[in-house]
């Protein structure tokens, strides 16, 4: 099916198999990796990206879906050189070690923050709880958001 | 971003080294992402085949296959199956203790012993493809009896491999048991399941390879999600009988391992020999189940510990008995019983002590390095041990730790069971973690709260530990230091992080001892061409064994520039400065004639600057220890225990960046805390996994845990010149007993003694019940 997508401000017409779901289209079709894929039970969170502002897990989310809607990855988070306050916290508080889990941390963090915007360290634990990440404990993870937050 | 510390009073630059230098890896991890395996888009893998590999559904079954439904499909370049390997050796047995009889075939021959064991390989044009043409190759199983509980493995009843003649791999021992318990006052005896986990790194394993050239000439590029290109490299060099100079590995970009991707897997070796034989570039990428059931589990441990001593809490005999379960093809884990009964006794000082450790295989996926691989599990042994002592003297178990902790003067001290220690301050870091987690008003308000009757017990959990870090043996690694013409440095290691930061850590080594500024070093890894050779990452021997090459190194390279510089100089070397702060040399006396790094390494050589080679050599394994408190609310209704707090020592001598050595202390911590409260990989009694995916296996999220309070002490090793040790493991060492004795603690004044890992409600509930009989 053919379908158009806007992403990361750039508008993409493509013609993928019907079952090709998002993340999929963003990696393999349109060459954004920073979207990872690290389970089969949209358990993990490593491919959160914004639909229209919101975080979705894209490997849950048909391409198919997505047609005249707009998609936010990491890649396009940053405004030029100026870093999202997500990003610039993470780097500040260390909020990653292997950056696997990074890039959807990253984008459901900013959409926390979009809901929520001065959390309390509890909040930013339960509200990142759709995403997983095997080696910061998650202490500089919360400390990198609220950090953020704070901006 | 380089903070470089300046001493105000002189413009001398003061050391970098233990300062809080944000990593550089970091930026592109927060802007484009990483490049693992997946991410690649190298044009030499234009083109490549996507393999799939079908699995038993079975854990013990003879098994005919037909592929002629998946071979006539659409999309398909090839379907292979162990008949397509028999003119190749088995691939060698991963470490070579194990007895060869026990090792694996390319693709399960005849016979499948784990539910995941790659049976079939198809190779599609296209991703998608693979998994629906998966579906059409046939599998006729007759089914076997499954040995799924190492205890029936034991008793060799069902054998898995007839030609091996028994279904136990390895067995270690030390001590006697002679009359070890003659003496005791008091004798308490424990059978502990220390559980199968799973390591589950976000990023499972993948690989991508490509031949080049023909015939002798050909060879293999081979990028995967590893730990160790080089021992990998020689593995894969090794099945497929090519001087390992024939095999370029490459671990890019890689999203965790924590001991699981050390080495290689049968599906990496496989995929070259698909890749030879299409005379394509070859993918695979494993889905999240196969990693649950194929990538190996950790820990999986059956225990009996005995502990005895005198009425007023001294500790005089201790035997640990381990059932090592290694799953269906030894890998690390059968070999791992090693290490459990290396650090047995832990911190105490035991006059008599014996270990008794016997691996067997089970129809179960194999059991692998994890995070602390070996030394965890000695450690739950011993702390629980002395936890039920305490309870059975009813006296206090800090109390009873520090009665019986080797002291301070007793380093360096060679332990019952034959483990040299280096350095320790034992009783110091129990002291430090137990008045920062405030001790002794814990015990109070958990009296308060148990007279007034609270429905919130309050648990609290002490671990002291010590493991052993680039050991057994005393250890080598690489580096080499090129500081190019335009002055810049190049800092190659044979260590592969994966999340670790030694591209920060290393470069501030270098730049400590090179005066030469952070953001004009970089570090290179994981490319078996551009690094001469190295041992990897992993039983966290990075720092201790690469980072003290770098360090040695770079020492020798300013011992080679100040020759370079007195030739330029024509002056003495003896009379050659290096003026750190200006990054340059000069004579001494005559500080304003500097020769800059550009200048000295462009006189070595104009194209290639200076190069200085170097392998470091430890003069032994070092020892980090520490101690831990854990605080657990229990609901007493329910049985929910809640970690309130995590209050922790862990000593690894002197620290290079604390940021980087913080990260590695909250994971540890978070991944043996994950193993006390939450995780547990199942097989029902046929051998069927029951958790099998990230919705079924209780891996934690940021809201099961608290912040963790982090307590720092330093005692330098006398291993290396930087008296460094490993940190990498030591949090997971400590918290995973201190929140298992928390649990119990909780519940201690209901009769409870002891709970299994993982402590769920379940768990702890019943044992509320039982303990009120």
């Amino acid at each position: 099916m053919n379908l158009t997508v806007t992403v990361n401000g750039t508008a993409h017409t493509v013609d993928v198999e019907d079952r090709t779901l998002l993340v999929h289209l963003l990696r393999d079709r349109l060459g954004l990796t920073a979207t990872n894929i690290g389970c089969d039970t949209t358990s993990c969170g490593a491919c959160t990206v914004l639909l229209d502002g919101q975080s979705v897990k894209s490997c849950t989310v048909l391409a198919a879906s997505v047609d005249g809607q707009s998609v936010t990855t990491l890649e396009g988070l940053a405004e030029g050189d100026r870093w999202h306050r997500v990003q610039e916290g993470f780097r500040a508080k260390h909020g990653l070690q292997c950056g696997f889990c990074t890039p959807g941390m990253v984008m459901a963090a900013v959409s926390l923050l979009d809901e929520n915007p001065s959390p309390t360290a509890t909040e930013v634990r339960e509200g990142l709880e759709g995403n997983l990440c095997r080696c910061t404990g998650y202490h500089n993870i919360v400390a990198a958001v609220l950090e953020a937050a704070a901006k | 971003m380089a903070e470089r510390a300046l001493d105000a009073t002189c413009s001398r630059i003061v050391s970098i080294l233990g300062t809080r230098v944000m990593r550089v890896e970091d930026p592109k991890f927060l802007t484009t992402g990483g490049v693992y395996v997946d991410d690649l888009r190298d044009p030499r893998l234009d083109g490549a085949g996507y393999v799939t590999y079908v699995r038993s559904v079975m854990a013990h079954a003879r098994i005919s296959v037909d592929v002629a439904a998946a071979a006539a499909a659409d999309g398909v370049l090839a379907v292979m199956t162990a008949a397509d390997f028999a003119d190749l050796a088995p691939p060698p047995v991963p470490l070579g203790f194990i007895p060869p009889a026990l090792g694996r075939p390319w693709l399960a021959n005849g016979v499948v012993r784990y539910v995941g064991e790659p049976i079939a390989a198809i190779v599609t044009e296209s991703r998608y493809a693979g998994e629906d043409i998966a579906e059409l190759v046939s599998v006729d199983y007759e089914p076997l009896t499954a040995v799924v509980d190492p205890r029936a493995a034991a008793t060799d009843e069902t054998l898995l491999f007839p030609e091996h003649g028994s279904n136990t791999a390895l067995a270690f021992e030390a001590g006697s048991l002679d009359g070890l318990f003659d003496d005791c006052e008091v004798v308490v005896t424990q059978q502990l399941t220390n559980q199968r986990v799973a390591p589950a790194p976000l990023e499972v394993r993948g690989t991508a390879c490509v031949w080049e050239g023909d015939g002798d000439d050909a060879r293999l590029t081979l990028w995967a999600s590893t730990q160790s290109p080089h021992g990998a490299r020689d593995q894969i060099a090794a099945a497929l009988a090519l001087p390992p100079e024939r095999v370029h590995f490459i671990a890019p970009d890689v999203g965790g391992g924590f001991g699981a991707k050390f080495g290689v897997s049968i599906e990496d070796l496989a995929l070259a020999v698909l890749s030879r034989r299409l005379g394509r570039p070859m993918r695979w990428t494993e889905t999240r189940t196969e990693n649950m059931l194929g990538m190996g589990h950790g820990r999986a441990q059956l225990q009996t510990v005995t502990i005895g001593g005198t009425r007023d809490g001294r500790i005089t005999a201790y035997s640990l008995d381990v059932l090592q379960d290694s799953g269906a093809y030894p890998h690390f884990g059968s070999v791992l019983p090693f290490m459990t009964q290396l650090m047995a006794t832990g911190t105490y000082d035991i006059a008599r002590v014996a270990v008794r450790t016997k691996s067997v295989v089970t129809n179960t996926a194999p059991v692998v390095a994890y995070r602390g691989a070996g030394r965890p599990e000695a450690t739950a042994a011993i702390e629980r041990a002395v936890d039920l002592f305490a309870a059975e003297i009813e006296r206090d178990p800090a109390e009873v730790r520090r009665r019986n902790l080797f002291p301070k003067e007793a380093f360096p001290l060679t332990t019952q069971v034959g483990a040299a220690y280096d350095s320790g301050d034992y009783v110091g870091a129990l002291d430090a973690v137990l008045a920062a987690a405030n001790y002794d008003e814990l015990r109070a308000e958990q009296r308060r709260r148990r007279e007034s009757g609270d429905e919130r017990l309050l648990g609290i959990g002490v671990s002291s530990y010590v493991e052993i870090t680039a050991g057994p043996e005393a250890g080598t690694e690489f580096a080499r230091i090129n500081v190019k013409p335009d002055g810049s440095v190049v800092v190659y290691t044979g260590t592969s992080p994966h999340g670790q930061g030694h591209a920060t850590s290393f470069a501030m080594l270098a730049a400590d001892e090179l005066g030469v500024p952070l953001d004009r070093i970089t570090v290179v890894h994981g490319d078996t061409d551009l690094v001469a050779r190295g041992g990897g990452t992993g039983g966290s021997r990075s720092l201790q064994l690469g980072g003290a090459a770098v360090h040695q190194g770079a020492i020798e390279t300013v011992d080679r520039a100040r020759e370079l510089a007195g030739d330029l100089f024509e002056a003495a070397v003896g009379d050659i400065v290096l003026d750190k702060a200006r990054g340059g040399f000069h004579v001494a006396g005559s500080p304003d004639d500097v020769r800059s790094w550009s200048e000295v390494a462009t006189s070595a050589d104009a194209e290639h600057g200076l190069i200085v080679d170097t392998d470091f050599s430890a003069q032994g394994a070092t020892f980090p220890f520490g101690a831990h408190v854990a605080v657990v609310e229990v609901d007493a209704a329910t049985g929910k225990p809640t970690l309130l707090s995590m209050t922790t020592v862990d000593d690894a001598g002197p620290v290079i960046n604390p940021v980087v050595v913080e990260g590695q202390r909250h994971g540890g911590i978070a991944q043996g805390v994950a193993q006390a409260l939450f995780e547990e990989v199942r097989y029902d009694e046929d051998g069927n996994p029951q958790s099998t995916n990230l919705a079924d296996y209780a891996f934690p999220s940021a809201a099961e845990f608290p912040d963790f309070t982090l307590v720092d002490m330093a005692t330098p090793s006398p291993m290396n010149p930087l008296g460094v040790k490993g940190i990498g493991e030591a949090g997971t060492i400590g918290a995973t007993p201190a929140v298992q004795s928390a649990v119990v603690d909780a519940v201690a004044h209901l009769g409870v003694r002891h709970i299994e890992m993982p402590t769920t409600s379940e768990r702890v509930w019943r044992a509320i019940q039982e303990g009120a009989k």
